[in-house]
């Protein structure tokens, strides 16, 4: 393609935009809205996965044996543990090793107090195994399998908080997805409205057009660039906006709720700022491209 | 080389516009098509350039079949013709210089080309000092000529004319009449329809003449 039609197409897009400005900022703002909403749940989903990512590293399970059970038995379901692909590690902390633990913890400084049970560890049916899952979705799972195995006396994991973040993640990700369908089809709705209006205002230069030998494309093109350029600027300025609210919500959060700073780590903006962009300039050239397109083939055919 | 043959068109409404018209305009013909309003004159015109299809018959415009024609090629084929209209259809927010270049541009012309071919059709057509002015700052006569210059400034071997003194004054019609006289004898094939039986008596030349859909008259006067 030239350059010169490339030209002529933005040029003529910029004044279509120009003449209808009104339905075209009406478009834009609708398009804002779409992208300003995928922005804000982008944030928190994004934010709740790094979340749920980092729980996953430090919540884990705790398998309790029966006093009655060998070690050779605890081994081997150990062996069939840590055969399983959702394990991401474990460690076998024996009847022993729980009990000297316990006194570092609890007798620290007192040691003479734990020598009574020097010759009986009274921590003798404690050993255990503590679990780490890939993926915290799959430790309900994980505890049922456990929990069935013959000998296991007791399975001790954090539940609420994991079902927690996942379901709320969930139902985040459902509720954004439903608000951003409706607003993306608004706004579709609206620009294809924008340029059937340029469309009815330039029909007697696209007439001369098609007389002249003007392909389809070159008629159509403007009113694309149109759509397009909308989109485009309708995505631009929640972009902008959500770097500024982002980080400074961020800022707030981090420094008003530092008590529950090891729970809600928030991601810095730099790391979610580029795949957001680029999604959200795509969803806003997107819906540019397609309610224009449609629209205004709709209207012109050769 | 127009070739029509046997063309019939017929609306659904039931409208016969045109019956069993055979017409052959060889190259660099000056030819006027006359008739009275519902004459035909017009839907032959939109025949030649693809808007509507013949119910019957066949039209060939330099070897090209129309009817075998597929959609995609007809851009390309409009490019053979260069179109006047009664009402001159200019952009009025554009000025004379950007109306001409127009033509160039949607056919994808370099900014090149359009910098030189827009003068020299300015200077044809005798405007060359008004090429910033905007259309509704000029006569009748002159936006027609502004309409010619977009018409020819991508050398069509064809220029079809509708009626193209229609809302000119006679002085006006005469000047025009004479530039597409011009035209033609720079080699371009000129077909002018027109009412007006005072411009064809006065250019005289190849006259055919429709009435109610049917060719009733090819002459030379």
């Amino acid at each position: 393609m030239r350059i010169s039609v490339l030209w002529y197409c933005l040029k003529q897009g910029l004044k279509n935009i120009c003449r209808n400005i009104w339905f075209s900022l009406a478009s834009m703002a609708t398009v804002s809205a779409c992208v300003f909403l995928f922005c804000l749940f982008f944030s928190i989903i994004t934010n709740i996965q790094f979340m749920v990512k980092s729980m996953e590293s430090t919540v884990g399970i705790t398998v309790l044996f029966e006093e009655n059970l060998s070690e050779t038995d605890i081994l081997a379901l150990g062996a069939a543990l840590g055969s399983r692909k959702e394990v991401k590690d474990m460690v076998y902390i024996s009847a022993d090793e729980a009990w000297e633990s316990f006194q570092t913890d609890y007798f620290a400084g007192h040691e003479e107090l734990a020598e009574g049970f020097a010759e009986d560890n009274p921590l003798a049916g404690s050993a255990s195994y503590e679990i780490h899952l890939y993926d915290i979705e799959d430790q309900e799972d994980m505890v049922a399998w456990l929990q069935k195995h013959d000998g296991v006396r007791q399975v001790n994991y954090s539940s609420a908080v994991a079902a927690g973040f996942v379901s709320f993640n969930r139902m985040v990700g459902m509720l954004s997805l439903v608000i951003i369908s409706v607003l993306l089809l608004v706004a579709m709705f609206l620009i294809s409205n924008t340029i059937s209006v340029a469309a009815a205002f330039r029909k007697q230069e696209s007439q001369i057009m098609r007389l002249i030998g003007a392909t389809n494309f070159m008629i159509r093109a403007p009113f694309v660039v149109e759509g397009v350029l909308i989109g485009l600027i309708g995505a631009g300025i929640p972009l902008a906006g959500i770097y500024i609210l982002y980080s400074r919500s961020v800022a707030y959060l981090t420094e008003r709720f530092q008590v529950l700073s090891g729970v809600f780590e928030f991601l810095p903006i730099e790391e979610i700022y580029p795949v957001m962009a680029a999604v959200a300039v795509g969803l806003g050239a997107g819906i540019g491209f397609f309610g224009s397109h449609f629209t205004i083939r709709k209207y012109m055919k050769a | 080389m127009i070739e029509i043959l046997d063309v019939c068109k017929a609306y659904e409404s039931g409208n016969r516009a045109l019956r069993d018209i055979n017409i052959t305009i060889e190259d660099g013909e000056f030819v006027f098509i006359m008739g009275r309003s519902g004459s035909g004159k017009t839907t032959l015109l939109r025949l030649l350039i693809k808007e509507e299809e013949p119910s019957s018959g066949e039209i060939i415009v330099n070897g090209m079949e129309l009817h075998r024609m597929r959609r995609r090629q007809v851009p390309r084929y409009r490019r053979n013709f260069g179109i006047v209209f009664q009402d001159f259809r200019l952009l009025k927010d554009r000025n004379v210089f950007e109306n001409v270049a127009f033509a160039q541009r949607v056919v994808g012309a370099s900014s090149r080309a359009i910098r030189e071919s827009v003068p020299e059709m300015l200077k044809l057509v005798g405007l060359s000092s008004k090429y910033k002015s905007l259309p509704q700052h000029l006569s009748g006569g002159e936006q027609q000529r502004v309409a010619i210059a977009r018409a020819l400034v991508n050398q069509p071997e064809i220029l079809l004319a509708d009626e193209p003194t229609g809302n000119l004054d006679h002085q006006n019609a005469v000047e025009i009449m004479d530039l597409l006289w011009d035209i033609n004898q720079m080699g371009t094939t000129v077909v002018v329809v027109t009412h007006s039986q005072e411009i064809v008596e006065q250019m005289g030349g190849r006259v055919i003449t429709l009435d109610r859909g049917r060719m009733v008259s090819d002459e030379i006067r």
